[in-house]
Parts: C-alpha cells; sequence; structure tokens
C-alpha cells in the first residue's frame, strides 16, 4: 500500500491531493490565482510564488482534513519540479521536500507534463500503454509517443507559441479579460463558422510540429479590417464579427491538431490517443477529436476537465507511479524551469 | 531549549542547532544552490545531535529582507518542518542577524546592516546591542533609496553588509562623523538566526508553521498595464 501527497505550483494554481494504491484518488484542493492576475493581463511570476507561499500549507491542512487522515498516513511526497516559472516551483519543492524529511518519507520531483499525460488515469476508464497524447497547455503543445510511464519520444511540437498561449493572446487582442482562452473560445460559440478563413499552419508539409504565433497575427490583420472605426460599425455587428474571429480562430487552432493527431495515428502502430493540459478542456477540440478519431479506429482519452488544467492530482498519481517504482531522491531539492519530457527515467 | 535556524536569504546558505546555549553551525557560500545544500545541513545537524525534529521547541529563519527566492526557499523548510513536527516558528530579520553577527564577530555594539537591494535601493536596519547581549532594531527594517535612510541619533555606528559596497559614499556621506566602520563582506548566518530566534521564542512571538511567512519589504513588484487597445 502507499498513500501519496502531491503539490503542484508550477504556475498560477496551487493543487494539493492524496493518491492511495487501494483507494485511488482520496481528496483534492486547488487554490487558482487567476483574480491576483487579472489586472496584469498575464501571470506575474513574482506575485505568483508569493501566493504559492501563503496557501501551499494551508491546502494540505484542507485536503487532509478533507480525507479525514493525518500526515502519520501518508507513505510518500511528490512535489512538481518541473518544467515552469522556477520561483513557484521552488515553493512547492521546499515544502514538500521538508515535509518528507520530518517524517521521513521518499520523495520525487514530478514531471509537470508527465503529470498532465497521466492524468486520465484517474479516471475509471483508463487508456493502455502504448499511446500517443497530445499535450496542450498555455506552455507546451506536443504530440508524444507513449510507451510506458516514463517511455516518452517526441514526435512533434509547436516551434513557435503554444496553444494555450497563441489563445490568450488573440484573446487579448479581442478585448476579451484574462485568462483568455476559454472567454475565446465562450464568444466563439456565438461565432458563424466560415465567414472568416484563417491558414492551418504547416499543415501542407509533412511532419508533426505546430506554428500557432501567425494566426495571432493573422487576427490581428482581420481585426483591423474588418472592426475599424471608419466603419463605424453597429455594436451588434461589431460584436457578432468579433464572435466570428474568434471561431475562425478557434478552428484553425482545432483543424490543425485534428489533421496532426490523424497523421501521428496513421503513423503509429497505437490505436489509443490521449489529450492533456489546460486546453484539452475546450469542447470544440474534445468533439473534433473524437469524430476524427472515431473514423480512424482509434480511442480517444482526456480526463476529467477539473484536472484538464492544474491540479495536484495528477502530481501525486505520477509521484506515486514513481515512488511504486522504488524511484526516489535525496535530501536536496530543486526546480527545473525547462525540462525536456524525454529525459525522464523509465520506471524499470 | 532546542532550536533549528534556516537562512538562505543571502549568499551563504545556513543552518544552525542551538542546543542548551551551544550553537553547531553549517555554513557555505554557494550562490543559487541554497536548494541543494539546506536539507543536507539540516540532516547532518540532527544526525549528530541524535534528535529528531519532534524533539526540538521551536524552527527559526530568516524572514528577509533578501532575495525573493531565497526567503522564500527559508520560509517553506521553516513550513515544511514546522508543520509535520508539530512545531512552532520564529521569524526573525536578516538584517537583525547581520548586525547579530557583526557583534559576534567584531564586537560593535551599534549597528547599520544595509543589503543591496537592486533598482538604487537598500534594505536598511538600525541596530543597538541590549544588556541581553542581542541586538534590537531601534526603527523597523525598511526599503528606500540610500541617500533617504532613517538616521539613527549619536555616533558610534558601524556598517556592515553589501548595501555598504553597492551604495558606501552615499551612506556615508548621509551618516557623516558618527560612522566609525564599514564591513561590507559579513554575511547572514543561521548562527545569529538561531540566537535572535531563540529569545523570540522565550518572549512569546513564535507562530504557527502556517504564519511563516517572508517579510519582502519590497511590495510593488509588478506594475498593472494601461488598458489595451479594443477593436470594434
Amino acid at each position: 500500500m502507499l498513500r501519496v501527497l502531491g503539490i503542484e505550483t508550477s504556475c498560477d494554481e496551487t493543487g494539493v491531493a492524496v493518491y492511495d494504491s487501494e483507494q485511488g484518488l482520496m481528496g483534492h484542493s486547488l487554490y487558482s490565482q487567476i483574480k491576483l492576475h487579472a489586472d496584469y493581463g498575464g501571470v506575474v511570476p513574482e506575485l505568483a510564488s508569493r501566493d504559492h507561499v501563503r496557501k501551499t500549507l494551508p491546502l494540505i491542512h484542507d485536503t487532509l482534513e478533507q480525507t479525514g487522515m493525518g500526515l502519520d498516513q501518508l507513505n510518500g511526497i511528490a512535489y512538481t519540479a518541473g518544467p515552469g516559472l522556477v520561483g513557484a516551483l521552488l515553493v512547492g519543492a521546499a515544502i514538500g521536500r521538508s515535509l518528507a524529511w520530518t517524517l521521513d518519507l521518499p520523495s520525487i520531483g514530478v514531471h509537470h507534463m508527465e503529470g498532465h499525460m497521466l492524468a486520465p488515469m484517474l479516471d475509471e476508464r483508463k487508456p493502455e500503454f502504448p499511446f500517443v497524447a497530445l499535450l496542450v497547455s498555455g506552455g507546451h503543445t506536443q504530440l508524444v509517443e507513449v510507451a510506458a510511464v516514463g517511455r516518452y519520444r517526441l514526435l512533434g511540437e509547436s516551434i513557435d507559441d503554444a496553444a494555450g498561449e497563441a489563445f490568450d493572446k488573440t484573446a487579448k487582442l479581442l478585448g476579451l479579460p484574462y485568462p483568455g482562452g476559454p472567454e475565446l473560445a465562450r464568444l466563439a460559440e456565438r461565432g458563424s463558422p466560415g465567414r472568416f478563413r484563417f491558414p492551418r499552419p504547416m499543415t501542407d508539409r509533412p511532419g508533426l510540429d505546430f506554428s500557432f504565433s501567425g494566426l495571432k497575427t493573422f487576427a490581428l490583420n482581420t481585426m483591423q479590417r474588418e472592426l475599424a472605426p471608419g466603419l463605424k460599425l453597429e455594436p451588434e455587428l461589431a460584436e457578432q464579427t468579433r464572435a466570428d474571429i474568434a471561431r475562425a480562430f478557434e478552428d484553425a487552432v482545432v483543424d490543425t491538431m485534428v489533421i496532426k493527431c490523424r497523421r501521428a495515428m496513421r503513423a503509429s502502430s497505437s490505436k489509443t490517443l490521449v489529450l492533456a493540459g489546460g486546453v484539452s478542456a475546450n469542447r470544440h477540440l474534445r468533439e473534433r477529436i473524437k469524430e476524427s478519431m472515431d473514423k480512424e479506429g482509434v480511442e480517444v482519452f482526456y480526463p476529467r476537465p477539473q484536472f484538464c488544467t492544474d491540479n495536484g492530482a495528477m502530481i501525486a498519481y505520477a509521484g506515486w507511479q514513481r515512488l511504486r517504482a522504488g524511484q526516489c531522491e535525496g535530501l536536496g531539492f530543486g526546480a527545473r524551469p525547462r525540462w525536456p519530457l524525454e529525459e525522464l527515467s523509465p520506471l524499470d | 531549549m532546542k532550536l533549528l535556524a534556516i537562512e538562505t536569504a543571502a549568499e551563504a546558505c545556513s543552518a544552525a542547532l542551538l542546543l542548551d546555549g551551544e550553537v553547531t553551525l553549517r555554513y557555505q557560500v554557494q550562490p543559487r544552490k541554497h536548494s541543494e545544500l539546506i536539507m543536507p545541513m539540516l540532516d547532518d545537524l540532527l544526525q549528530e545531535s541524535g534528535l529528531k525534529p519532534t524533539q526540538l521547541d521551536a524552527i527559526a529563519f530568516g524572514c528577509g529582507p533578501g532575495s525573493f527566492t531565497g526567503v522564500r526557499i527559508a520560509a517553506g523548510v521553516a513550513q515544511g518542518v514546522a508543520f509535520a513536527a508539530d512545531l512552532p516558528v520564529v521569524r526573525v530579520s536578516t538584517l537583525a542577524s547581520l548586525a547579530q553577527g557583526h557583534f559576534r564577530q567584531s564586537g560593535c555594539r551599534r549597528v547599520l546592516p544595509a543589503f543591496d537591494a537592486r533598482m538604487q535601493e537598500v534594505y536598511w536596519g538600525c541596530y543597538e546591542l541590549q544588556e541581553s547581549g542581542l541586538m534590537q532594531a531601534l526603527f523597523p527594517d525598511e526599503i528606500t533609496s540610500a541617500d533617504k535612510v532613517t538616521l539613527p541619533q549619536g555616533g558610534n555606528w558601524h556598517g556592515v553588509g553589501g548595501g555598504w559596497l553597492s551604495y558606501g559614499e552615499t551612506l556615508a556621506t548621509v551618516i557623516g562623523s558618527g560612522l566609525k566602520s564599514v564591513t561590507p563582506d559579513l554575511f547572514c548566518s543561521a548562527h545569529d538566526i538561531a540566537l535572535l530566534g531563540a529569545s523570540g521564542f522565550e518572549q512569546g512571538e513564535a507562530v504557527s508553521a502556517d504564519q511563516a511567512l517572508p517579510q519582502y519589504l519590497r511590495d510593488d513588484v509588478a506594475k498593472k498595464p494601461a488598458n489595451p487597445i479594443r477593436f470594434g
């Protein structure tokens, strides 16, 4: 039996959870800093770190209370060691590592994207290895071949902006409040498909890399043309145009990901696709991937919506996998703001 | 009195165990290695003493001012140990610890510790030795430009800390003939965090683990952007 406390502090959410071999996820808590950063139009790293050092311990306390257990009923500690904001990561690492030392427990620094990738395993219907994973978040857009925990091969990634980043930046151009991605998706629901057509970047050549920064520029040019003050648009008409632009942008991102996933699955012997990371909560993306993969005979898995964005549960689970295999670390701790997935070690 | 002290806010990483009046210290000057060094230091001290964390009376840590990340490493470690071992925590000013260290090493009784706070400012303190043998602040620690430091009364002041390296001339001009010596190359040590922490604990200043928070002094760390252009 192994029961692991997981701590996530890599960006702007503080997450804590407990995962147990027999009982699965026993409890989890999340504190989001969205309001703190909203006035700045993006995450301010120093403010994020300051909030994590105030919130992490109270969240650990709450999570233990939720599960009705004491610290003495834990067998291991996992915390996010990277990639992410170095100052924010170090808060979780310092607290996680010192808890483990004091309680005389093993601990492990978890890779944030491995956490996302394994998050569907927290549900009853779990994907089986091997699979292909599309990891889409504010910081990453990657297609990864997953043979087993820790056995990863990068198939393709964004050469510039991550998909979530492109969503947020375009949302900002559209004047939407932070965090813009989900707001843009909401606005796109009201847009008419096909009024504008954005390019599908890098789909006209072989390969599985992505590029999203051009779409943001395309959106800006479209706005300058269609929403120019000289046009003196009626407010409703301008609002419809903004929704139509949001729709065209979202369609382009989703289409591009569908095309790349289809390509990746056709080249792979696996018939399972995992979709994970913050952007995988996008309803339109989920539906279109599912629809396309059904035709290919590929089964699609994604985490439940609350575990698409950053959370402690996925860190507790990924840490549990590694601690269970006997992996743990020494007394020192650290943070790796950049940390390629491929550098992770397999379980055996 | 059994107290474990942590200091990672400044140039040196250090840990100290105060055991019935005796201080044992681990101290290393290795910039940006604090997160790798601090836990092995704590482990080493407790192994040597044969104590378990739960047998301690309190944790003390250097709560700042200093490197934001460094201060948070100390706060995070103090929180984790204190929460897991159910111990109270004493927050100790890093400026106070430097003043105390200057007395301990050079016998200086009136000390003006200063750290470079960047952006043309200094973290600044004004300390005087009490009969107890411990330093006490005459003014609250502050952050200010070097030419606007709060001036103590009287003379026989001794400057200490990296702030005197960066802004020594300005500080010396402001203080004038009351300044007796300047020692810019002394760093904070957990030894002095332990001494001041023990006294704070005895005076009932300890807080619970979740209140083991940094004192940054600088709070204007981000500017809000002007309203963006909105199309339509």
